[in-house]
């Protein structure tokens, strides 16, 4: 640091009386208290509970026999990133060869992580193998597709791009769930971390579609569509999710025939996307606002049909400046998905809260509930990272989101 | 000349979609009314709000509105009703102390609370509400020591029966006196506060950061204290960025405080919980909670709209 | 602006609810083919606790154990000959009814406790099958607080389950002997035993059978003891819905074969040898009746005709479903007190097979 830089910090810290005054209890409450934790973390904490139920945490109950299927769907995934990863910074071109800062930093993170965390979580050596040769894929695909990103038929890979992940989704949701050839596993089997991030991907994926002709029913200047759209998003904002929630498990069974209920894990998964597709609504509402008129009557003199104009001039400029308020929404449903805990299911708060109840570890609060804690800030931290990413991007635009 | 063929019609084909749309929405609210009369038919129960008078039969752990369990239905839910007003008040007053707070410490110059309340503001907003609140609850206070080896705080005992404010003493190895809190009320209120003073932080901030940098110049120029510029220049006019964030913050509230359930704490919902599993009355419980909270969400609206009011500026 | 679109939905929701009210009353149907629907889809939907050792426990292999599990089983192996074509659905005691209710579940198998309002039309409705457990509501308490009877519990806070007859006896009793208590209530068992454990309650109360198998499981059994005191009469039994008497008889005499298979002396080792024993023997009536070997006791159900002998194969009598799952044979060993057959004094008695 420079000196002038170390003269503002003085200056700033100690500058007046209560200043400093200010600054040195601070600073003791903070370092009593940092020491308070590391004494707890380290002396009086019992980690066991953790290392015991690490796979109950991050798969549920999952039957063992089929574990190999969600190995499986982790290696698609990370060769999946690797390629993508490599297919972004490719295409620079010549410009951008090799591995910039960032990048050489993310691989050394997570070489740490993989080499430093799963002894200490009691993984088998097989595991921890396996954890291994995924990330030396990872690394080698990244390098790869970033060799060849800017060659002709990378280009048009990185065009089909998006085509290549919806269709990984769903492969992944098929070797989750089994069925035609695979055996089934029952949604009441899924749990912990898999159950978590499946309900999350999935409720975001259908409550967006919802969600945006929701926004554009409520612009609409038909009466009905206006009114029918203004009251469902109205009721649902209105209404705490857990009560949502328990109309969806105890009586969706009332309002279908025949007694017809199917597993729990869909109705809540159908309230959830009901629920976020109201928020996402008012946030594209924001969005759709912020297209000047001129945009639509432009695109209509030009002889556009509604449709036309929506899909080639509107939504994707709305989009764009709905996309920071977008990924609030997304961090909110991550957060939501707790609630599922609430009426039984087992994602990740849920189970963690069934292996509290075994009277073996009785009390293991703090221990369990602290790794839940880092699981969520960690996933929540980085979406809202890469939000703030993305609006610094896109802040080059004169658009912002209003809500007229 | 020749008549719009009805395609390209656009009114035509406005109301086109709209009797699509309704035929649609009434067929489907028709096919679900019919299932639910068929199968309520077969359960044998009927809807009415007749058993509201009946004699609930339940206890309930605390509550302001006296209550027996010989009391009806209604008044449990009543009960209920106050216990959640009573969160509600006590929350949105905390955590807006709190929230403005953290949200003017983000201003200050001493880089120690700045960093303080950026780090307070990203670690509370990330983490789940319910994981906080088990936290608090599980792992915080029902882990205190018992009433006779209480832990002192000033003005504050913490003890395994429940949180004294205000001189509670120690009679026969059990504290008496003193406004006593249940480990629930506090838990509950604990986790609620500080994740909502996180979200009005921001909302604060926000509104503080909205009033032009020329008028802290100016008031530095008059020879204001920082502290008196921001009660006297900012703040009245950030209010008016301020008060509408609040207005969502505060239903947001509302909303939350039924995770009560999850704690043991008998609000709204877990009352409701409970008489629902005494009676079955699926349906008209949740009818009742829908509109009971949509109207407590109307009526913190009007109370914001009418606080944003009284803080307008009058322009010239 | 925005408050004024919540009145709309508000006047919705009075809408929905005046339509609902005019929903015309409507006298119970026939008995709606539920037991069809069953055979037709091969397979019975059962709702259980799933975490009650001794009554419905997943096992560590993954398979459900216990009384409640049996009942399931029985009834699966007199509609399927295979107890083994069942579903298990697990229930909290919030969602337990209106799962019932709704259809989810053919069949609640979850220690419920028959009532009065549970079982009237103008109550929740249900249709309870024999009580296969009686018992009565306890309460726990650590041995080191060194209480024993209920007055020393006066002023203290005791821990109970959200939505059971629990609450309810106890609100009753205590208000009867003028105890003055704090009730604290939870969603789920676990969490009440976890806050009981914890220290957060003076008391636990729940079945005494429910208690008494969770205190298996504790770290400390020993410093834990059940009160003497009984609060109330707990009759622990399977349930179905009301108009559905079809599926609700069926569930009664397979219910009443294990009883009247205890008192005849037929267990699951003996089986064969009585089967042959009554075909070779026309003078047997009763047995032969009951074996299904003449008359038509089990298509009367809409059963077939061999439903008796397939229960008995697959699941045992009476005795050793008690004794397999809570007495002698396993971890809870529970006297059989009130559950004994009624020439032992106890108050299992099965109807006449006729």
């Amino acid at each position: 640091m420079s000196r002038l830089s170390l003269q503002r910090w003085r200056r700033q810290l100690f500058g007046s009386v209560p200043d400093t005054v200010l600054s040195l209890g601070l600073g003791a409450l903070m370092a009593w208290a940092a020491w308070g934790f590391l004494h707890w973390a380290f002396g009086q904490a019992q980690w066991l509970v953790v290392r015991a139920n690490a796979a109950t945490l991050a798969i549920g109950r999952y039957p063992e026999a089929q574990e190999w299927r969600l190995w499986l769907l982790l290696g698609m995934l990370v060769s999946l990133t690797g390629l993508s990863w490599g297919l972004l910074r490719g295409r620079g071109g010549a410009a951008a060869p090799g591995w910039p800062l960032n990048d050489r930093i993310a691989a050394a993170l997570l070489g740490l992580l993989t080499l430093g965390l799963p002894p200490l979580l009691a993984f088998g050596a097989i595991n921890q193998g396996r954890l291994l040769c995924l990330l030396g894929l990872l690394l080698l695909l990244r390098t790869l597709a970033g060799r060849w990103g800017n060659h002709p038929w990378g280009q048009r890979l990185a065009k089909g791009w998006p085509l290549v992940w919806a269709g990984a989704y769903l492969l992944g949701l098929w070797l989750i769930g089994g069925g035609l050839g695979l055996t089934p596993v029952r949604p009441s089997d899924w749990g912990g971390l898999l159950f978590t991030l499946l309900i999350t991907s999935l409720t975001l994926l259908l409550a967006l579609p919802l969600g945006v002709l929701l926004a554009l029913g409520r612009r609409s200047e038909l009466p009905l569509l206006r009114w029918v759209s203004v009251a469902y998003i109205e009721v649902i904002r209105g209404a705490p999710l857990i009560t949502l929630l328990f109309l969806g498990q105890n009586l969706v069974g009332f309002l279908l025939p025949g007694g017809l209920a199917p597993d729990r894990v869909w109705r809540a998964a159908a309230v959830l996307t009901g629920f976020a597709a109201a928020y996402v609504a008012e946030a594209v509402r924001g969005g759709l606002n912020a297209v000047p008129r001129g945009q639509l009557e432009a695109s209509r003199s030009l002889g556009l049909s509604t449709a036309q104009t929506l899909a080639l001039v509107v939504l994707p400029q709305a989009l764009k400046v709905a996309l920071p308020a977008l990924v609030g929404q997304c961090i909110a449903l991550l957060q939501d998905t707790t609630l599922l805990s609430i009426i039984g299911l087992f994602d990740l708060l849920g189970i963690a809260r069934s292996v509290l109840a075994n009277p073996d570890w009785l009390g293991r609060y703090a221990e369990v509930y602290l790794v839940l804690a880092v699981l969520y800030w960690g996933s929540c931290a980085a979406l809202s990272l890469g939000s703030r990413a993305l609006e610094q991007r896109l802040s080059s635009n004169n658009l912002r989101p209003s809500h007229r | 000349m020749t008549a719009l063929p009805w395609w390209r019609d656009s009114r035509k084909l406005g109301w086109l979609v709209q009797a699509a749309v309704g035929l649609g929405l009434l067929v489907v609210v028709a096919l679900l009314l019919s299932n639910l009369e068929q199968n309520l038919t077969r359960a044998g129960l009927r809807l009415t709000l007749g058993w509201l008078n009946q004699p609930a039969g339940f206890d309930i752990a605390e509550t302001l509105l006296p209550y027996k369990a010989s009391d009806s239905y209604g008044r449990a839910l009543a009960a209920g009703l106050v216990n959640t007003l009573r969160v509600v008040g006590i929350g949105l007053v905390l955590s807006t102390a709190l929230g403005v707070v953290a949200g003017a410490a983000s201003f200050s110059t001493n880089p120690l609370l700045r960093g303080l309340s950026r780090t307070y503001v990203e670690v509370v907003r990330n983490i789940p509400l319910l994981l906080q609140l088990v936290f608090w609850y599980f792992a915080v206070f029902l882990t205190l020591p018992p009433a006779n080896q209480a832990v002192q705080l000033p003005g504050l005992q913490l003890a395994k029966s429940g949180v004294y404010l205000l001189g509670a003493r120690l009679v026969n190895g059990e504290l008496v006196g003193g406004w006593r809190l249940s480990l629930e009320l506090a838990a509950l209120l604990t986790g609620l506060v500080i994740y909502s003073a996180a979200f009005i932080a921001e909302v604060v901030r926000g509104g503080i950061a909205s009033v032009p940098r020329g008028q802290w110049e100016a008031a530095e120029s008059l020879g204001l204290k920082p502290l008196a510029t921001l009660r006297l220049v900012v703040l009245p006019q950030a209010l008016r960025v301020i008060v509408p964030g609040l207005n969502s913050q505060y239903i947001s509230l509302a909303k939350n405080s039924s995770l009560a359930v999850a704690i043991g704490y008998p609000d709204l919902y877990a009352v409701a919980e409970t008489t629902l599993n005494q009676t079955g009355r699926g349906i008209e419980v949740f009818l009742l909670l829908m509109v009971v909270y949509l109207g407590l969400d109307l009526c913190i609206s009007l109370l914001m709209n009418g606080v944003e009011r009284l803080v307008h500026l009058k322009d010239r | 602006m925005r408050s004024f679109s919540r009145t709309p939905a508000a006047l919705l929701l009075g809408l929905l609810f005046g339509l609902g009210g005019c929903a015309s009353d409507q006298g119970p149907g026939p008995g709606s083919g539920r037991l069809a629907a069953i055979k037709a889809r091969g397979s019975l939907t059962c709702g259980v606790d799933g975490k009650l050792p001794g009554f419905s426990y997943q096992a560590s292999d993954g398979k459900y154990v216990g009384m409640d599990v049996d009942v399931c089983r029985a009834l699966a192996a007199a509609l399927f000959n295979d107890p083994n074509k069942v579903e298990y659905r697990e229930l909290t005691s919030s969602e337990r009814f209106t799962a019932l209710a709704s259809g989810e579940v053919d069949v609640l198998s979850r220690n419920t406790t028959r009532t009065l309002s549970r079982d009237a039309t103008g109550g929740n409705g249900l249709e309870f099958a024999p009580t296969i457990y009686y018992d009565g509501q306890g309460v726990m308490v650590p041995v080191a607080s060194g209480i024993t009877s209920l007055k020393q519990l006066a002023g203290k806070t005791i821990c109970t389950e959200n939505g059971t007859t629990t609450e309810l006896n106890l609100a009753d009793r205590f208000r009867e002997k003028g105890i003055p208590y704090t009730p604290v209530k939870y969603q789920t068992g676990d969490q009440t035993y976890a806050a009981y454990l914890q220290g957060r309650c003076a008391a636990v109360t729940s079945d005494r059978s429910q208690l008494a198998a969770k205190k298996t499981s504790f770290p400390d059994p020993e410093a834990h003891t059940l009160l003497p005191d009984v609060l109330s009469k707990e009759p622990l039994g399977p349930v179905t819905v009301n108009n559905d008497s079809g599926l609700g008889d069926a569930l009664r005499w397979v219910v009443f074969a294990s009883m009247q298979a205890e008192e005849s002396g037929i267990t699951s080792k003996n089986i064969k040898e009585k089967l042959a024993f009554a075909k070779a023997n026309p003078n047997q009536a009763d047995l032969r009746r009951f074996l299904g070997v003449e008359g038509e006791l089990g298509q009367q159900l809409g059963l077939s005709a061999d439903f008796v002998p397939r229960i008995i194969a697959s699941v045992g009598n009476y005795g050793e479903i008690y004794s397999r799952n809570v007495g002698s044979e396993s971890k809870l060993k529970l006297d059989r007190g009130l559950n004994r057959s009624y020439k032992d004094g106890g108050l299992i008695y099965s109807p006449p097979f006729r």
